[in-house]
């Protein structure tokens, strides 16, 4: 093997000869000591450093709360079982202010400064679209748990991979068919006027016209907007179906106000959760959401069919029975997409195995390792359930569940397969120089 | 929706924008006007107002109205309370520098940001209006407790009005505005009517915020759009005039409604706010202002 | 008044210690040294308008995204090349600031601030609502071959970590001496005579309007060239340049580093990239660490940095 001819950094940094007899007999004691026989099979047990790029201002920082909650979780679970490659793994965190422009020298600072072996973690897309460029420049491996249609679209680059969580075109194919068939026919999409909201429109309209349904209305609403019912008369009045995906913080009010607009009437209602993520199904205003359905990631609900895998993965975060933090009630969590976290944390572990990585000059047979895995069963690491992986668009496809708001809880009443959100790829990033 | 009733709503709708936006501008209007700064801080006065709101009214059990009208004391009384602060220990500092009161309120603004973030989370909390009626009408379905808002600050500033133009604390507000150099050599205390007016500007904001925090959620971030739209009503108004900012709100409102009847949402957005620039572009003092000398 | 050869060595040795910072500044430095340049080109630009001619704009966002998107378009959808790219990031920064400027210099003082903002944000609100050519909020990526040059048989790669520097650098400097030359010039002296009392010098018979248009406009371009630079080195466009933050920011910048000074734009950028930089590193409340500085900063230094240093000593400053 070429790695073994290959002089290691302790050898070329020059070390004497006193220095390295210390530094054996050092090994020696670790490697008698309990516990430490999976580290003193690797070459070293410097710590992976892991560039976590959170929103902890901002936008995004209720996510970015329950993203860091999350891989807390998961790299301790992870560090207990013996760490990545037999190296404990380590977290740097560096706010991104859910900024664009600062999530892109927050990448260069992982690099540069922290020296992290890789950069993980992202949600927001113009983060991840800002920061894009910043990682392919350094050839640093780029994690992001985002559910954008960014990384599949391939307008990104080799560095950029989402391995964890499906993209928003996935998710629309994959609930088209369920409303179509179970809601109604006549669709109105009210959405925010910028790229997601744009997204949601691209993919759902043709995949709805698939299945014989109609989207008779599109209303777009300005991201700076903080009230809607002058917008609500534009809905026609012939509309089965409500279908409406809002981020930020106005979306209760937005609900709130469909509420006043019909009353106990009115179309039914199918929405993303993303809308109401970290927010209280049961809050004053949002009555009006009983009977109403909901895209759900992972169930924020504990549901009676759920896993072992999915229990424990609940505990293992702090989740309650009702998806809210198990020390304050009324903390609630983004369980429809923080699993993402998880799962993406396991990928890399897998790959970094697989890649037999152990620092930064194997960081491009990181990225290829990942390309090269395909399917990923349900279990411990991939709670949310089975997941096949392509590796020509860097994107992971799986199940999405639809919800229905049942006495103030929300009660998973189907699930897509993995077959009904894949689409023609794209894009393939594996031609790219790495 | 046919097109009178579709009127009817986007012209109630942006009453209720225009309601709320005359209240907190009209404190911005205080202390732009009278001391001259541009209090970049004044839409995290009105943050803090709403989360406050939040706060007072959780902490109150029983029917929601109880808690709604102690934060409509509570809430104004500790922003004033912490704008009188910030006055004293920051603003008098500076004398007033037009400049130097730029920076220190942009620092006054990530500090109350990261308190709020801090000790009340980045997440958007809703606070149940006091009462819940809901008015159905023919064609659609509308909130009594939005007409509520309306008419609750329609009180509010007629209070204002009458406290600005009937009594001695309002002569001697104008009268500062007017000349502060004469005002002083006539024995106002110029020092304390700053003080008192940079914290009645922040309760005004404040005020604005309760009312509104059962229709919109309080969020940590909420502050900037309140803040924009208060600096455009009150030079559309014209700056110092009463009369000027509550017809800015009433057009700004009502343009934002009504225009958004006949666009697309964010062209229609696009519109009103080039429109209403450009009644200033044609009419630099304000609609009510006095041309400068 | 002409430029000194205290001026000359002043702005030269800032620029001789930057190029030498090229090769001296450990890499993560580096990088942040580039994108401080391309930002502080752009505080630069807002300092003409702002602080020698005492018009407050809190719109100049629209003129770094018109660079920006004028650069970036062009670039991403119709495969231009990187000068010719640059070039039409100025010419809408030209085309938007003269179109602002006719408009919005109708009026003075507080009523310009209020126009500029809400001419931006139509901008801002324009880049959405064109989302299908812009990506609105999530924007675009200039991919690493888009941003490289051949000509005859060099190439330069934009995405250099050095190349990108040393352009940033150069656009720097080209802006950081125009400055120089232009507050040393009868223009800049006739600017700064508006600023200090615009009525006597339209009796005087200067034709005012001319030239805080003209003003406006040599703002907007170096603001729309940091823009352009900004796209076109570091490789995304997105909405969130156009929005009303980064009008306030080049505000903060320069009365930071001090309104009206030359270098004071490039100090203001700095600071305030490394009090984020550094506080958000020690505590996740960094927000406060940044408010409690400014007020301080302000408190001590009202002028800005080299504003109060001209004041209490080097009065010659530029």
């Amino acid at each position: 093997m070429n790695d073994r001819t290959k002089p290691s950094s302790l050898l070329t940094t020059g070390i004497s000869r006193r220095g390295a007899l210390k530094g054996l007999g050092a090994a020696a004691a670790l490697g008698t000591a309990p516990g430490f026989v999976r580290y003193a099979q690797s070459q070293s047990s410097e710590p992976i450093r892991i560039g976590f790029q959170a929103h902890r201002t901002g936008i995004g920082a209720a996510y970015g709360r329950w993203y860091e909650r999350t891989t807390a979780a998961a790299i301790k679970r992870i560090n207990d079982a013996g760490g990545i490659n037999g190296r404990p793994v380590e977290i740097i965190t560096e706010d991104d202010g859910t900024d664009a422009a600062r999530g892109a020298e927050v990448v260069e600072k992982f690099a540069n400064q922290h020296k992290t072996d890789i950069v993980y973690g992202t949600l927001f897309s113009h983060v991840v679209v800002g920061s894009a460029p910043a990682a392919g420049e350094l050839k640093m491996p780029y994690y992001v748990v985002s559910e954008g249609y960014h990384v599949a679209s391939g307008k990104m680059n080799r560095y950029v991979l989402q391995p964890g969580i499906t993209d928003v075109r996935a998710q629309c194919r994959s609930v088209a068919p369920w409303i179509t068939s179970n809601v109604g026919k006549k669709i109105t999409m009210i959405y925010p006027d910028y790229a997601f909201g744009h997204d949601h429109r691209d993919f759902f309209g043709p995949a709805a016209a698939e299945q014989g349904g109609e989207v008779i209305a599109q209303i777009p609403i300005p991201p700076t907007e903080s009230s809607f019912t002058r917008y609500l008369p534009q809905i026609p009045s012939d509309t089965d179906v409500i279908y409406h995906v809002m981020v930020g913080p106005a979306v209760l009010t937005f609900v709130k106000e469909l509420g006043e607009f019909y009353g106990g009437s009115g179309p039914k209602l199918f929405g993303f959760i993303d809308s109401l993520e970290a927010v209280d199904i049961n809050s004053p205003g949002l009555e009006f959401l009983e009977g109403s359905h909901f895209w759900e990631g992972m169930p924020r609900y504990l549901q009676d069919g759920a896993s072992e895998h999915e229990k424990a993965y609940r505990e293992a975060v702090g989740l309650d029975e009702n998806g809210a933090s198990i020390n304050d009630a009324k903390d609630v969590s983004t369980a429809a997409h923080m699993f993402g976290c998880w799962e993406t944390l396991y990928i890399i572990k897998a790959a970094m195995e697989a890649a037999g990585y152990r620092g930064p000059e194997d960081r491009a047979k990181l990225v290829e390792a990942t390309e090269a895995m395909t399917e990923f069963p349900e279990g411990a690491e991939h709670p949310q359930g089975a997941k096949v992986f392509d590796g020509k668009v860097h994107q992971v496809f799986g199940s999405q569940n639809i919800s229905v708001v049942e006495n103030g809880r929300l009660n998973v009443v189907h699930r897509t397969s993995i077959e009904d959100g894949r689409y023609e790829p794209e894009a393939d990033y594996t031609t790219q120089p790495l | 929706m046919a097109f009178g009733p579709y009127f009817l709503l986007a012209s109630l709708e942006g009453l209720v924008t225009a309601a709320v936006l005359a209240l907190t501008a009209l404190g911005l209007s205080l202390v732009f006007g009278v001391m001259r700064v541009v209090n970049v801080a004044h839409g995290e006065f009105f943050m803090l107002g709403a989360v406050l709101a939040w706060a007072v009214s959780t902490a109150f059990a029983g029917h929601p109205s109880v808690g709604f009208v102690a934060a409509l004391f509570v809430a104004p009384l500790v922003v004033g309370g912490a704008a009188l602060l910030s006055e004293r220990l920051v603003l008098r500092r500076l004398g007033y520098d037009p400049e130097a009161t730029i920076v220190a309120t942009i620092g006054m603004l990530y500090i109350i940001q990261q308190l709020a973030l801090t000790f009340y989370g980045a997440d958007a909390r809703p606070v149940q209006a006091p009462f819940n009626v809901r008015i159905q009408l023919p064609w659609f379905g509308y909130s009594g407790y939005k007409l509520f808002v309306i008419v609750a600050a329609i009180v509010l500033i007629l209070a204002a009005w009458f406290v600005l133009t009937r009594t001695k604390i309002g002569l001697v507000m104008r009268a500062t505005q007017y000349d502060r150099e004469t005002a002083q050599a006539f024995g106002i205390p110029v020092d304390r009517v700053y003080a008192g007016v940079f914290a009645l500007g922040a309760m005004l904001a404040a005020v604005a915020a309760v009312l509104i925090v059962p229709i919109q959620q309080a969020h940590y971030l909420m502050g900037r759009d309140p803040l924009l739209l208060s600096f455009i009503v009150v030079i559309i108004g014209g700056l110092g005039s009463l009369r000027g900012t509550v017809i800015a709100a009433l057009l700004i409102g009502l343009s934002d409604g009504i225009i958004s009847v006949f666009f697309s949402p964010t062209l229609a957005k696009m519109l009103a706010t080039g429109l209403v620039a450009m009644v200033l572009v044609f009419r630099p003092q304000g609609l009510f202002g006095v041309p400068a000398r | 008044m002409t430029i000194t050869t205290r001026d000359w060595a002043l702005h030269l040795g800032v620029i001789a210690i930057l190029l030498a910072a090229n090769f001296l500044l450990p890499e993560y430095h580096r990088g942040v040294f580039s994108r401080v340049l391309v930002l502080a080109v752009f505080a630069m630009g807002y300092n003409l308008l702002f602080g020698y001619t005492g018009l407050l704009s809190l719109g100049h966002a629209m003129f770094f995204a018109a660079g920006l998107y004028g650069a970036g378009l062009p670039l991403y959808h119709l495969g231009w090349s990187v000068p010719v790219s640059f070039g039409t990031g100025l010419m809408a920064g030209i085309a938007v600031a003269a179109v602002v400027g006719v408009l919005a210099l109708r009026t003075t003082g507080v009523a310009f601030m209020i126009v500029t903002m809400m001419f931006a944000q139509v901008f801002y609100l324009g880049t959405l609502y064109f989302t299908t050519w812009t990506r609105g909020e999530e924007g675009l990526v200039l991919s690493q071959a888009m941003r490289s040059v051949e000509f005859g048989g060099w190439s330069l790669n934009l995405s250099d970590p050095s190349t990108r520097y040393m352009l940033a650098l150069a656009l720097f400097a080209v802006v950081l001496l125009a400055m120089l030359w232009l507050v040393r010039s009868p223009f800049g002296r006739t600017l700064v005579a508006i600023r200090e009392n615009e009525e006597r010098m339209r009796m005087l018979g200067y034709d005012v309007f001319r030239a805080k248009l003209t003003a406006v406009v040599v703002s907007g371009v170096f603001c729309a060239a940091a823009g352009a630079a900004y796209g076109l080195l570091f490789g995304y466009v997105g909405s969130g340049f156009a929005s009303i933050q980064y009008s306030i920011l080049p505000l903060l910048w320069v009365l930071l580093g001090g309104a009206a000074t030359t270098l004071g734009p490039l100090l203001g950028t700095l600071f305030m990239f490394y009090i984020i930089d550094y506080s958000s590193g020690v505590t996740s409340a960094y927000l406060l660490v940044v408010g409690v500085t400014l007020i301080l900063l302000v408190l001590f230094f009202p002028k800005g940095l080299l504003g109060s240093v001209r004041e209490r000593w080097l009065g010659w400053l530029p």
